[in-house]
């Protein structure tokens, strides 16, 4: 941990050194989901509810999903860009040092330009978290945390599945998108508005619906058992298959030119 | 010590083609090609040896080294460095080596040396007073005292390999992998360079694996040379042995004054004025000795030198024997 | 003339090599085409007399959009592009003998098509066969596949020439990541991207159906579906040569001046 702060301060150290640009690719990252979230506002400000949802219930949603992923993005961001890590070496380098892979690759590169979307997913809360007519009781507050939390966990999972792939080939990475880029911008609607069968794969193999469906029901009162506010955690096991994954590629691993 | 047995590791590579149609026909079906990059390598290395391991470009060379530091697994064979082996106890093994690619480096590019070393020192857990004192040493070896509080970005190429070769002995490694360390130094660079590992090695008895493509520095550096080509060990001696195998020629050029001289066996004239002759000599018939003493006996000499072909010369003819 | 069907076909000879990625690329279009239309249906579910297309026409605008989604958006960048400016390699450029606005033009339009013809074949195939509501329909009749057709080539050169005035701003800014990812969502949105424009409300719709962006993807999607037709299809046409004309007019202007300025600064 405390190597992980020292490699943490040399990150924020030398991305201070580029601030303009810094500046810029936040402000685009910001546009990315604000123009997401326009798209949703044209929606509901013209049919007024999705699926039984109104407004600030999807916005809760929608801001669960994009903190979730901002999180992950920002600090397991060195496995979006895996096929450059292998490329100019880095990888090697790291797999000479005494230390795990995966802390390095995470500690590897931090992207605080991702921070961009946090800022707008802050906001719609403290819109969405007045206007939705929840009362906040703690266990209610616990709710949101778990979602926010797991749910970074499964982001960073499918990252470090999008990474391994690579050992394997690069091209053809594309499809993970769906999953990841897929994940946020679909993400925007309650999972179950997409019907019964993607909300089933989103349930049984790429959680995504169990940190945001199911556990938004319990928020706004739909689903009272305690059951689907623990929810969340079930989707932590998705680490499983995912470091399996991981594994199986590192032996695959065929290193760069010279 | 190092031990390698039996070690052969294939890639499968997708050929590319070039042309409009036959990239369209690629859409369909596609050849793979299999790359034998290391078959059957096997050699040791002792404690304190400091060897050169030379080989044209893809002949394997850096395979071989990603093996013995645990980045690439092989297809088969046994590899047992200190007894461990490396893509098996990866994280053990590596924190009793140390690795220098001159072509990459190992520093964060835009904050201070000094504050990628102390990074390298938590990453290798290298105890406080321990680290003061090989810093220290390191510091005055490598004259790295005024280039501490830079940032990599500005160092020179060869301040910059110097922090590098420094980065990768922080934690005190027994073992140090070298990739072309020298590659784009200029002259003095490249001596202090050298100086430094010979150093290395001879005091502190660290066992060193150098590949490079610059003879000098197997000259200057390396008792034992491991010539590999297409994925395998084509000869494993020294200097002088490879210059023998390489039956290679010397070049005899003597003034003298007087009646010509008769040429023997394993004298060949190359060119012949007044005065003034260039003789090549094969060794292995006629030594330079005897060579110079038959023509003494002849004829006065007023100058003569023997010049052999230089190491460069010599791999060169060595990778063309072998046609590799 | 040559030279450009040259520099064509070398882009499309490199970009087909990547089978893989093709073949992935369609996947992850048809499985995003697919939820955006579960996500249409949903809403229109909720109240169809709000629906502001008939659904058949949102489902053949989404599968036109994903099966030709190279052509039209604009975050599909030369990279190479950049990195010759970037690295200063615009000086070898600067010597060959040929129009650099055009070959760069060409160069985007050629990977644009390349990219599109591989991906758009499976795509239409699948969503022309899949049953139930989301199976995509062939438009209304020729003459309005003719003007679709007119329509997509125009927005194409649309894209591309809006893309090239990003380019050339490379020429003042080095390091533009932001202002790429900025323009790029921008536009893509009011160019109707992530939601089509009869969706917006009405008095921002007005106003964006003006602009540049209108004569991107918005056309011939919604000709295809037949959302436009006629007169309206006609007109929407004209603006989009307006625009095609005015955009390539302007970057070529705009290059002139910043090549000039590379020269004067000696590179």
């Amino acid at each position: 941990m405390k190597l992980y702060l020292k490699y943490l301060s040399i990150h924020v150290r030398s991305s201070m050194q580029y601030k303009v640009s810094f500046a810029l690719l936040t402000l685009g990252q910001f546009m990315v989901s604000f123009t997401a979230l326009l798209g949703l506002w044209f929606m509901m400000n013209r049919f007024h509810t999705v699926a039984g949802f109104a407004l600030p219930e999807v916005l809760i949603g929608f801001s669960v999903v994009l903190t979730a992923f901002s999180i992950a993005e920002t600090v397991a961001r060195a496995f979006d860009v895996f096929p450059v890590i292998i490329s100019n070496g880095e990888f090697d380098r790291m797999m000479m040092r005494p230390r795990g892979l995966i802390f390095q690759v995470l500690a590897a590169k931090m992207e605080f330009s991702r921070m961009g979307r946090l800022v707008q997913a802050a906001a719609m809360l403290a819109y969405a978290i007045p206007a939705s007519g929840i009362v906040w009781t703690p266990d209610k507050i616990l709710t949101l945390v778990l979602m926010i939390v797991c749910g970074a966990v499964v982001f960073g999972c499918l990252f470090l599945i999008y990474a391994a792939i690579t050992f394997f080939t690069i091209e053809g990475l594309e499809f993970m998108n769906v999953l990841t880029d897929g994940g946020r911008e679909f993400g925007r609607y309650p999972f179950a508005i997409y019907g019964r069968e993607v909300l089933k794969f989103l349930t049984y193999v790429v959680p995504l619906a169990l940190f945001q469906y199911y556990p938004l029901l319990y928020l706004i009162g739909r689903e009272t058992g305690k059951f689907y506010m623990f929810l969340p955690l079930v989707s932590l096991l998705f680490v499983f298959p995912a470091y399996g994954f991981w594994r199986i590629g590192l032996r695959n691993y065929k290193s760069t030119g010279s | 010590m190092i031990e390698l047995q039996g070690i052969c590791k294939t890639f499968r590579v997708a050929k590319r083609k070039s042309g409009f149609r036959r990239a369209v026909k690629a859409l369909v079906s596609r050849e793979i090609e299999t790359v034998h990059a290391l078959s059957d390598v096997s050699f040791t290395v002792k404690d304190g040896e400091m060897i050169g391991y030379i080989g044209p470009n893809g002949a394997g060379k850096s395979t071989t080294i990603k093996i013995m530091c645990g980045i690439l697994t092989p297809d088969s064979g046994n590899c047992v460095i200190d007894g461990r082996t490396p893509w098996k106890e990866r994280t053990a093994h590596v924190r009793h080596i140390g690795v220098v690619f001159g072509q990459r480096s190992q520093l964060w590019w835009d904050v201070p040396v000094c504050d990628s070393f102390d990074l390298i020192r938590d990453i290798y857990r290298v105890e406080e007073t321990a680290y003061r004192q090989t810093l220290e040493e390191l510091t005055e070896l490598l004259n790295l005292a005024e280039i501490l509080k830079t940032p990599t970005r500005s160092l020179s190429l060869g301040q910059r390999m110097r922090c590098e070769i420094a980065a990768s002995l922080l934690h005190r490694p027994n073992m140090l992998f070298l990739d072309e360390p020298t590659i784009g130094l200029d002259a003095v660079s490249k001596i202090a360079v050298r100086q430094f590992i010979k150093r290395l090695n001879k005091e502190q008895g660290t066992t060193v694996i150098l590949t490079t493509h610059d003879m000098q520095d197997i000259e200057a550096l390396t008792e034992r040379i491991l010539l590999i080509g297409k994925g395998r060990i084509l000869l494993d001696g020294s200097l002088d042995e490879l210059r023998r195998r390489a039956s290679v020629q010397k070049t005899l050029v003597v003034e003298y004054s007087g009646a010509p001289p008769a040429l023997s066996a394993g004298m060949t004239l190359a060119e012949s004025r007044e005065g003034r002759m260039v003789i090549t000599l094969n060794p292995a018939v006629c030594p330079a000795s005897e060579a110079i003493a038959r023509i003494a006996a002849q004829t006065d000499i007023v100058d003569v030198s023997v010049s052999g072909i230089s190491a460069e010369e010599m791999v060169a003819a060595l990778y063309q024997e072998y046609e590799i | 003339m040559k030279a450009y069907l040259a520099v064509f076909r070398i882009r499309f000879a490199h970009t087909i090599q990547y089978r893989a990625a093709a073949l992935a690329g369609v996947v992850t279009q048809y499985a995003w085409g697919f939820m955006e239309l579960l996500m249409f249906s949903a809403f229109y579910r909720v109240n169809p007399e709000a629906f502001p297309m008939t659904f058949q026409q949102i489902v053949n605008y989404i599968w036109i959009q994903q099966a030709f989604l190279a052509l039209f958006m604009t975050w599909f960048w030369e990279n190479e592009i950049f990195e010759t400016i970037n690295t200063g390699a615009i000086a070898y450029e600067m010597a060959r003998p040929l129009d650099l606005y055009g070959r760069w033009f060409c160069q985007s339009v050629a990977t644009r098509t390349a990219r599109c013809l591989l991906r758009a074949l499976p795509i239409l195939l699948v969503a022309f066969i899949i049953p139930g509501p989301l199976r995509m329909t062939l438009p209304p009749d020729a003459g309005q596949f003719l003007l679709f057709l007119l329509s997509a080539v125009l927005s194409l050169g649309v894209v591309v020439a809006f893309s090239m005035l990003v380019y050339i701003s490379t020429f003042y800014t080095l390091s533009a990541v932001g202002m790429r990812v900025m323009a790029a969502v921008v536009v893509d949105f009011l160019a109707g991207g992530t939601v089509p424009l009869p969706f917006f409300p009405p008095a921002i719709r007005t106003v964006v159906e003006l602009t540049p962006f209108a004569a991107m993807q918005n056309m011939p999607l919604r000709i295809y579906s037949g959302n436009i037709a006629g007169t309206d299809a006609a007109l929407g046409i004209g603006l989009q040569l307006f625009w095609l004309a005015a955009l390539v007019f302007c970057g070529w202007r705009w290059m002139q001046k910043a090549l000039q300025k590379v020269i004067v600064q000696g590179g």
